[in-house]
């Protein structure tokens, strides 16, 4: 167990560094970064000068080590479009968009697996038919036009729910958090529909294939031979057998969430991570994209990591191969 | 036979497909005595485990009994709900398939698989059953049941696993167990091994067996009577000593030819020309005329059916030639 | 037999197969073929079907601006769906700006194909350290959204090539984003059938003849591993479809003057609080239309293709 856990932190480790050259190589040489710190009018000597304390002379090995080591301290350098540091405009950010992301995912969790189950079980039934087809069009549907499509009916027509930002926000010391107030969490429900919509469609579709697969089994066929309840058949051998699958892809799907905020928070003019990177990007902000690269990743490798240990949880086979033993 | 336990008659089991209704199982009747072995023979596709699988009601669909009965003790089950057979199943009827490595859930303990079939079918603690599944493990021969019992399945050897799924089999002292090519998926040293403990078990609880298998030589140890299955028909049925000494049908005979026997000439051994016809294209008459060496013009048209004494019966125009020369003489 | 008797004969064959058969059966794969089909060929010869060119600012009257569908009370039959901000025709633009978002998405997937393709040949043929690199690259890029990688390799381009909002190199850019951001998929597969076509006789008989590894795996292993790739190939249009017009509704992709659906519908939010709503909603529906239908076609052909899936 331990071991497995040591390897995976190591891959892990790995991911990032490779994530980090690449946020340092973009930093470094992409754009000259003492052009982008200084007015037209700096001289030659100051901008050499701010080269040589921005330590741009050193080794190239040298300034990654210290690239890495700022990093981790959360010194991501210095917007040059806002011209404010990088952690603390991600620090004002990072609660909007994880709220959202956590809210669509919860939604899209918990509408989209029994969803999948029911389409699963009963394949045949006319509502299995409309859950598919709807499905069908949440995967079709671009994010940008559900959110669209919501706003022009529930915003402008019916006039029921703001149509931007995050409504009243209240301040729980580190954290900037919307979801304590009424405007808050009218101002949610849109985005987070919007972006969790894609998510429900797709793991509803992959815990039906998966459903439909498991129930096809050998062991869901001796189970029925032995006499077994429709419940223990469904609800026992074959969902558990889905989760290894679904947990998979559902921990990979939380992780694009924060990447489809993008798409959402540019919709709803939701003040997140998302919008601040899209800015970055198209004003070629690099100390910002690098940083949200980075930042990103770790998220990923995080839940990866989480994955992992629930694989390891739900499925006996890999315990016993990590300890040696069985066979 | 007095009160047969399980009793198929003129079983007709159809797929729907858009070329057309595929008969798997074509009028088949059938019948097992209480702690008889009835071993049920052929090649792949001849429709020997469809009939295994339409007596537990688990056909799949598209898949359904057309036409015929089937009763257990004299009851009908063919025309259950789902839910009545499936008290049906386990209890009365308990099912063994090919591949013990496919055949139990990996993800549940041995123990839980168990416990779960027991009190499902018996009114037991939870504790009971505990004690009942680590006699279970004990009487199908697994080592150390003690130990074993909360271990998961790949744990166990193919061998044990299939002694596991026995156990789960026996979970609620059926009195009849179909069993599906038990044998076929274990390597030839274990085959033997559990066909042992199939006959054991079934001497000490009076359990009947349905041993589906393609394996003639499994049969000629096992089975008390053997039914020979081509192409979704009964071929011959009869004790098996009579079956494969005096074999009236002419693929039995070729099925007997292909078997090696020990200090047998290997040049003795036939084979049996051509395949057998897939369920797309039945030949007329009788299924068997294309490869039959001794067919003859009435077998191009005319379908048998089947003729026999008694216990010993073959759907073969042959038999009529016998049973009429029999009264001429 | 003769040519025309082959062709005739392989065509009954495949009347006669069970993909036709699926095919037929399905009347949601039917509409969705049919529309896919009517929508790339509109796009195509849309110059020959359009009253107006709304990539010619000439063609263009400002005093035409925000003319409601003809179906409304403000509407005009020269503006059959109405006009937007410039005064261009919605239809005539929906119809120029599929062609751009089609005409990328099928370039981005090409260039994928040749990437992915290329690279899980190799991968496969090779083995070793070259098949442990490329595929660990192709494993970590896959974990991570497309879009983001699109995202990030558009930023990086754009500051790279300085001038790259001028069209052609907008054009370059957002092509280049994506295809780089979809081949993994197309690596996995054929680096996976690739090992197994590797291991049968007709590989081992052209190395005994001592072909080159390049002609083996390009001439010979290639063309049995192309299969499975059409079918993601089409799966991947949809997505690279949807890919442009997400990178340009965020405003990093195709540039408003000669916009592609993406771009329409990036344009038309702003008019969904002043009432213009048709601005958006046309461009964004046919958008759908598009990707539902090349989506449906990818899915059955999925299904058709995969008997262990049916």
């Amino acid at each position: 167990m331990i071991a497995f856990v040591i390897r995976r932190l190591f891959q892990a480790l790995l991911v990032m560094l490779v994530v980090a050259l690449i946020g340092f190589t973009m930093f470094r040489y992409v754009g000259d970064p003492v052009a982008q710190m200084v007015g037209q009018d700096t001289s030659l000597e100051d901008r050499a000068k701010l080269r040589q304390d921005l330590g741009l002379n050193d080794p190239v090995p040298l300034q990654f080590a210290r690239f890495i080591g700022n990093t981790v301290q959360g010194k991501f350098g210095i917007s040059y479009r806002i011209g404010r540091p990088v952690d603390e405009l991600l620090a004002d950010r990072l609660p909007a968009t994880l709220e959202l992301s956590l809210l669509a995912a919860l939604f899209a969790i918990v509408v989209g697996v029994p969803l999948g189950v029911y389409t699963g079980l009963y394949p045949r039934r006319w509502l299995s038919h409309v859950f598919l087809t709807v499905s069908l069009i949440g995967i079709s549907l671009p994010t940008f036009v559900i959110g669209i499509l919501l706003i022009l009916l529930f915003g402008v027509t019916l006039g029921w729910l703001p149509t931007f930002g995050r409504g009243e926000t209240v301040d729980i010391g580190l954290w900037d958090t919307g979801l304590l107030t009424v405007s808050g969490w009218q101002s949610i429900i849109m985005p987070a529909f919007t972006l969790g919509m894609f998510q429900l469609a797709l793991i509803m579709r992959l815990v039906r294939s998966e459903m439909l697969e498991v129930l096809r089994t050998d062991f869901v066929k001796f189970a029925r031979a032995r006499g077994l309840s429709n419940r223990a058949v469904h609800f026992g051998h074959a969902l558990k057998n889905t989760l290894v699958p679904v947990i998979t892809i559902t921990g990979l799907q939380v992780g694009s969430l924060i990447a489809f905020a993008i798409i959402t928070e540019t919709v709803f003019q939701w003040p997140g991570m998302g919008l601040l990177f899209l800015q970055a990007i198209q004003f070629v902000d690099i100390p910002v994209m690098s940083t949200y690269l980075i930042l990103v990743a770790f998220i990923f490798v995080v839940i990866n990591l989480i994955v992992d240990l629930l694989y390891y949880v739900v499925d006996p086979r890999l315990r016993v191969e990590r300890s040696g033993g069985g066979h | 036979m007095a009160n047969p336990l399980l009793e198929v008659r003129n079983l007709r089991v159809e797929f729907p497909t858009r070329k057309g209704t595929l008969v798997a199982v074509d009028d088949i009747s059938l019948s097992i005595a209480p702690g008889e072995v009835l071993g049920v023979v052929g090649e792949s596709g001849a429709g020997k485990s469809m009939t295994g699988a339409a007596i537990i009601g688990l056909i799949e669909p598209p898949g359904r009994v057309a036409d015929g009965e089937i009763l257990l003790d004299g009851r009908r089950i063919d025309n259950l709900s789902y839910d009545e057979m499936r008290k049906i199943r386990g209890k009365e009827i308990g099912a063994i398939f090919q591949d013990p490595l496919t055949s139990l859930n990996p993800l549940y303990r041995v123990s839980e698989q168990l416990i779960e079939t027991i009190t499902t079918h018996m009114d037991l603690t939870e504790k009971q059953a505990r004690a009942r599944a680590l006699d279970l493990l004990k009487e199908v021969g697994i080592p150390a049941a003690e130990e074993r019992l909360d271990h998961y399945p790949h744990q166990f050897s193919g061998g044990m696993r299939q002694r596991v799924v026995i156990a789960l089999a026996l979970c609620a002292e059926p009195r009849l167990i179909i069993a599906d090519e038990p044998t076929t998926a274990l390597d030839v040293s274990i085959q033997a091994q559990i066909i042992t403990l199939l006959k054991r078990l079934c001497r000490e609880h009076q359990t009947a067996i349905m041993l589906v298998t393609h394996d003639m030589g499994v049969i000629a140890e096992t089975a008390d009577r053997v039914a020979v299955m081509y192409a979704g028909r009964i071929a011959e049925v009869g004790p098996v000593q009579d079956v494969i000494k005096r074999a009236r049908h002419p693929y039995t005979e070729g099925l007997m030819g292909a078997i090696p026997t020990i200090g047998g000439r290997d040049d003795l051994l036939t084979q049996i020309d051509g395949s057998m016809p897939r369920l797309t294209a039945i030949p007329n008459g009788c299924a068997f005329h294309p490869r039959c060496p001794k067919v003859h013009f009435k077998c191009h048209t005319v379908r048998p059916d089947l003729i026999g004494d008694g216990s010993h019966s073959a759907s073969c125009w042959l038999m009529e030639k016998q049973a009429a020369q029999g009264d001429s003489q | 037999m003769g040519p025309v008797a082959r062709i005739q004969d392989n065509f009954a064959r495949f009347l006669d197969s069970d993909i036709w058969y699926s095919f037929r059966t399905s009347p949601v794969t039917v509409v969705a073929t049919v529309l896919a089909i009517v929508m790339i060929v509109a796009a195509v010869i849309a110059p020959l079907i359009t009253p107006q060119d709304p990539f010619d600012p000439a063609s263009l009257d400002l005093l035409d601006a925000f003319t409601a569908p003809v179906w409304t009370e403000d509407g005009q039959w020269r503006f059959p769906l109405g006009t937007d901000d410039q005064g261009r025709d919605l239809y005539s633009a929906i119809l120029y700006g599929s062609r751009i978002s089609i005409g990328v998405g099928f370039a981005s997937v090409i260039l994928s194909i040749i990437i992915g393709v290329t690279l899980g040949l190799i991968a496969g043929y090779v083995g070793g350290t070259t098949d442990a690199v490329i595929m660990r690259i192709a494993d970590v890029q896959i974990s991570f959204p497309a879009l983001l990688v699109a995202l990030l390799l558009n930023g990086v381009l754009r500051s790279v090539l300085p001038g790259s909002s001028h069209e052609t190199l907008a054009l370059v850019v957002i092509i280049f984003s994506i295809g780089m951001s979809i081949w993994p998929q197309f690596a996995r597969t054929v680096r996976g059938s690739t090992m197994v076509e590797k291991s049968k006789e007709y590989v081992q008989a052209a190395r005994v003849i001592g072909l080159s590894s390049r002609a083996i795996m390009f001439r010979h292993v290639l063309p049995n591993v192309m299969g499975p790739v059409l079918v993601i190939g089409t799966i991947n249009l949809a997505i690279a479809v949807l890919l442009e017009a997400t990178l340009s509704f965020l405003g990093v992709g195709v540039p408003p003057t000669e916009p592609s659906l993406g771009t329409l519908i990036r344009i038309g939010q702003d008019f969904l609080f002043s009432g213009e709503w048709w601005i958006v909603i046309f461009p964004g529906v046919f958008l759908a239309l598009l990707v539902l239908s090349v989506n449906l076609l990818g899915d059955w052909l999925r299904d058709a293709l995969n008997p262990k899936l049916r």
